[in-house]
């Protein structure tokens, strides 16, 4: 086993080029390119098939994958893996994705770069567990108890569920934070074409690994070597001698937890380190919206039936257009301001009873009216539904 | 161009893999989009199940089928469920022999896949029989471009089975009248 990335062995697994594949089996892909050689998690559906994917793939790179006995063991053992230098991820759905709710904080506590991929089904509980939703938007953010920061990344497609999987192994390399990538039972499912990129269409950020003489190491600050709030991370093993906890820790790593400043100072620097960079990570597409007086906001599988729906209303000459969210967290507060300056109303579309709706709310201005189109059950928003709402707007 | 192709049965008898050989014939060895989902529930396996086929030469955007164009069941049951549906003027193809009540008052096509596949020497090979007989009848696709996604899609050691089954059901589609 090995946690060295060979490109060559990696593309001669993945085989063709062009490819008809399952999202599911897209993320599995991203996360192979990206160099992951460790999967750990349970079964689940409907993201079942990343399991699949990764058990059939990563033994062929020299990876390790593990199914756990659940999804906390999941989550855990990939801690664990990154801490001993894989780059390391889990996929699960639902349920799933609440049992792993306190160590996502663990995660987010310690630094833990790794990737979780939710391909999310409608709940609460198990739901139904074969058909898509949206409705852990708001989990993803605020569902570890305590004050956090959340990177998320929705992907429409399956070509996205392959790159944006690659885009999460990047983010928590960077920030050295568990990355989120939110799909859902309809794109996850849904087989589409995928071109696997070359290795020079590719960018791959690499951790930053501890350097500085073992002495001077400082684990938990910011970093001892560069212009970052992210400190260098100490494999297991290297010789760095690290404590890590999910308590309030100073800077050396070991429990604070009775004074205020150090929890405070802490927990600053663990948000900050992303929201310093929430322009760098806004990733959005804008669609028809040069001239348009009513915009959809929509993200993930919702956003097929609005681009339709868009097409559609321009066909009858509406001035309708579309911001779809790539990056939901940290939200691209900016980009929703600057577009509810533009348009008379946004129209939040979403597969669940309204989460991002309420966020679009906060950062749109007075002026412009934002309202809810939601959609529960398992089925996505059919275009003509999305024509009503903007046929009420006119 | 735009068609939305289903094709439904019951749960083992290859409708998703059928389903998934068009696709990929489509994007991957012709120039069209195409996107390829299927409906089951975690109670269904066995009973009627479903696949269903987006092919487009432009982008793709609401990725579940609105009005199908081309339907092509294989059980009773997802022909009597599945029908709700279809596009005026859709194309419906049938196995007469799994779905004997068709009698719905406008011409389908009607052609014995699975008894070719038998000819053939295994009844597994009736999905790609119908994939044959679909493109035979439609012609929404080049046929080499549809063989090269079945020789891609199907285990080595059947894929001569799969091969002459594929050709049977397109010579079937292709002399089919309906009725």
């Amino acid at each position: 086993m090995t946690n060295e990335r060979d490109p060559v062995r990696i593309r001669r697994v993945l085989g063709n080029k062009v490819q008809f594949i399952q999202g599911d089996m897209a993320v599995a892909y991203g996360g192979l390119l990206a160099g992951c050689s460790f999967f750990g998690g349970y079964p689940i559906t409907p993201a079942s098939e990343v399991a699949e994917g990764m058990a059939r793939l990563l033994p062929r790179v020299k990876g390790t994958f593990i199914q756990m006995e659940d999804e906390i063991a999941g989550i855990a053992s990939t801690i664990g893996a990154a801490w001993g230098g894989a780059k390391s991820m889990t996929a699960t759905s639902g349920p799933g994705f609440s049992l792993m709710m306190e160590n996502y904080g663990y995660a987010i506590m310690t630094e833990t770069p790794c990737v979780i991929a939710n391909v999310q089904r409608t709940g609460p509980s198990t739901g139904q567990p074969t058909l898509g939703a949206q409705g852990d938007m708001m989990q993803v953010r605020w569902g570890s108890h305590g004050d956090m920061e959340a990177i998320a990344l929705c992907p429409s497609t399956v070509q996205e569920c392959l790159d944006m999987t690659i885009e999460c192994f990047n983010l928590a390399e960077k920030y050295r934070h568990p990355v989120c990538l939110m799909t859902d039972g309809e794109i996850g499912h849904l087989r589409e074409k995928v071109v696997i990129p070359d290795e020079d269409e590719m960018e791959l950020f690499e951790r930053v690994l501890a350097t500085i003489d073992k002495d001077k190491f400082i684990p938990f600050s910011e970093s001892q070597t560069r212009d970052s709030k992210v400190p260098d991370f100490p494999t297991f093993g290297s010789g760095y001698h690290t404590y890590v906890t999910g308590l309030t820790h100073n800077d050396k790593g070991f429990p604070a937890t009775d004074k205020q400043p150090d929890h405070e100072r802490l927990i600053l620097r663990l948000i900050s380190k992303i929201t310093d960079d929430r322009e760098k990570l806004t990733s959005v597409e804008e669609i028809e919206l040069d001239d348009a007086e009513v915009a959809f906001v929509s993200f993930g599988a919702s956003a097929r039936p609005c681009e339709s729906a868009v097409w559609e209303a321009r066909k009858k000459g509406m001035k309708v257009g579309m911001l779809r969210l790539k990056t939901v967290w940290p939200f691209p507060r900016d980009v929703v301001t600057q577009l509810s300056k533009k348009v008379k109303k946004i129209i939040v579309v979403e597969m669940n009873l309204g989460q991002i709706y309420h966020v679009v709310k906060e950062f749109a201005v007075k002026d412009c009216e934002v309202i809810l189109a939601p959609k529960v059950g398992g089925d996505m928003h059919l275009p003509h539904e999305l024509m009503e709402y903007l046929e009420v707007s006119n | 161009m735009k068609k939305e192709v289903r094709i439904c049965g019951f749960g083992g008898q290859g409708v998703i893999l059928a389903g998934f050989i068009i696709g990929k014939a489509a994007c991957v060895f012709s120039d069209y989009n195409s996107v390829q989902s299927q409906s089951y529930g975690p109670e269904a396996r066995g009973g009627a199940a479903r696949s269903e086929v987006i092919i487009s030469d432009g982008k793709i955007g609401y990725p579940r089928p609105i009005g199908i164009d081309i339907m092509a069941a294989m059980a009773q049951e997802a022909f009597d469920s599945y029908r709700g549906d279809l596009r005026e003027g859709a194309i419906i193809i049938i196995d007469p022999d799994l779905v004997p009540r068709n009698d719905i008052g406008t011409p389908i096509y009607r052609v014995q896949v699975q008894k070719i596949a038998e000819e053939l020497g295994n009844k597994i090979v009736t999905n790609i029989t119908m994939v044959g007989a679909l493109i035979g009848i439609t012609k929404i696709l080049e046929v080499e471009a549809v063989k090269k996604a079945v020789i891609d899609s199907v285990p080595k050691k059947f894929m001569e089975l799969n091969v002459n089954a594929f050709e049977q059901g397109l010579e079937a589609g292709t002399n089919a009248r309906p009725e």
